[in-house]
């Protein structure tokens, strides 16, 4: 169970979240509403008052990194700091299993970083997270810059997740995304979060 | 020792030579002529009051009198370290970090060479002490002012890919690795360039001061030599300190990238 309690940062009223194991919970309002400030904020990227824990353990209670391995953030356009994508990954063997699962071929790790799209640069730092095994995943538009194919694609490999049990917060603008993958459905307006009654 | 007194003739006609930047200035239209104006006053009353001070305090040998112009000195290079920045930490660490560093680094060295090679007596004679603080602290500033502008600028256009790191769960340390090593280099360069074009390009300044006061050019080598490894300690000290001090500055106990504590680019 991942708990959020009365957390708060400037821009962002307290906010309270609850979410099992392998569920999804979906966030969209409008640009400037909160949702990255909010998503920042429950991975300690950002200072912020109240508590976040998993499973009964308080983020505080652990080294940030830590944390931020079992609790990640994927922001909607990720950092490349090294030349090919395979210095990016601790152990490219595990990531080269999933290179298929997210429309990559084999030999992606060798690629140079800067001859990636803006689409493959989303999959990748995705995938970059998803090898690390997280139990929780924060995801800031997982998805704006794919074709309906690679998107297809990518919910696939969130479902399986979820069905291993992965909680996944997610901000989207994509409508039937969030009907197709999350559990509840929650709107962020001003900076404070609401729940949407189907 | 044979040693020629300049007239205020002589220097006079040197600054002569000035028209000559006077005249580009006006004929290019390079806007620079009351600068240029302003600069050179500034040069010969900031130089001549320096003069007067040194020749009082070279007299008094006082310590406390020196302590208080070394004070002064680290100031003013901490003020011009920052200005040289274009992003500085908000508040006191944006003057106080080069400042801490660069007392820390030229007070060390100064004193180990004073008290080890100069065999000065007392050992913070003024006529020792001012000069060699002098050029260790220049030189100091330049790497510091090098570095830290190096280190904030990339901690600053590099934010996607450290807070990537960051979120993959890497250490700060880790994280912040790029701007660390570019910083260090940056800070650390001037001085190998400087050894390493010693005597072949430029004649450094102190050595043909002494040339011209009439020493020995093996000997003024051997104190040039003495103070380039001066230089190199000094500035490699500074530089080290005030990149540890700033990474720490940038980040806090739950190892964020705090950027909201530099002040917007000038």
């Amino acid at each position: 169970m991942f708990i959020v309690q009365q957390l708060s940062r400037s821009h962002l009223l307290p906010i309270n979240l609850e979410v099992n194991a392998g569920e999804c919970l979906s966030i969209r309002g409008p640009s400037g509403a909160g949702k990255s400030l909010l998503l920042r904020a429950i991975a300690d990227l950002d200072p912020s008052e109240g508590s976040v824990s998993l499973d009964d353990t308080s983020r505080d209670a652990m080294q940030a990194y830590e944390w931020r391995r079992l609790v990640t953030y994927v922001p909607a356009e990720s950092g490349w700091w090294a030349n090919t994508v395979g210095a990016h990954f601790e152990e490219s063997d595990i990531a080269a299993g999933y290179l298929m699962q997210f429309g990559f071929p084999d030999d992606t790790m060798s690629w140079p970083v800067d001859r990636l799209s803006t689409g493959e640069r989303q999959r990748l730092g995705l995938l970059r997270a998803i090898v690390q095994g997280p139990r929780v995943l924060l995801l800031d538009e997982p998805t704006s810059a794919l074709d309906p194919e690679a998107t297809a694609k990518i919910e696939g490999v969130l479902h399986e997740k979820l069905d291993a049990g992965v909680s996944v917060i997610m901000v989207t603008h994509d409508a039937a995304q969030a009907k197709r993958l999350a559990h509840r459905q929650f709107v962020i307006n001003d900076g404070a979060l609401v729940e949407e009654t189907p | 020792m044979s040693y020629e007194s300049l007239n205020y003739w002589d220097i006079a006609l040197a600054a002569s030579l000035l028209c000559i930047n006077a005249g580009l200035s006006i004929y290019y239209k390079l806007g620079t002529a009351k600068r240029l104006v302003v600069a050179a006053i500034r040069m010969v009353v900031q130089l001549t009051l320096v003069g007067l001070v040194l020749k009082a305090l070279f007299a008094a040998i006082s310590p406390w009198l020196t302590l208080l112009a070394a004070v002064m000195m680290v100031g003013f290079a901490g003020r011009e370290a920052m200005a040289r920045q274009d992003r500085t930490f908000i508040g006191f660490w944006g003057y106080g970090l080069g400042t801490v560093s660069m007392l820390m680094a030229a007070g060390i060295v100064t004193v180990f060479a004073l008290s080890t090679q100069f065999h000065a007596d007392p050992w913070y004679d003024p006529r020792y002490a001012i000069p060699v603080l002098g050029m260790i602290l220049g030189n100091t500033m330049t790497g510091v002012s090098l570095a830290l502008d190096r280190l904030l600028s990339e901690a600053d256009s590099g934010r996607a890919k450290i807070e990537a790191r960051l979120a993959l769960g890497h250490t700060f340390r880790d994280a912040m690795q790029g701007p660390l090593r570019s910083a260090m280099r940056a800070g650390l360069i001037p001085t190998v360039n400087a050894m390493a074009a010693a005597g072949l390009v430029s004649l450094p300044g102190m050595m043909t001061g002494q040339i011209l006061a009439g020493v020995d050019p093996v000997e003024a080598v051997k104190y040039q030599l003495l103070i380039m490894f001066l230089i190199a300690g000094g500035t490699a000290l500074g530089v080290f300190c005030s990149v540890m001090m700033a990474l720490k500055r940038l980040t806090d106990s739950r190892q964020r990238l705090r950027l909201d504590r530099l002040d917007l680019p000038h």
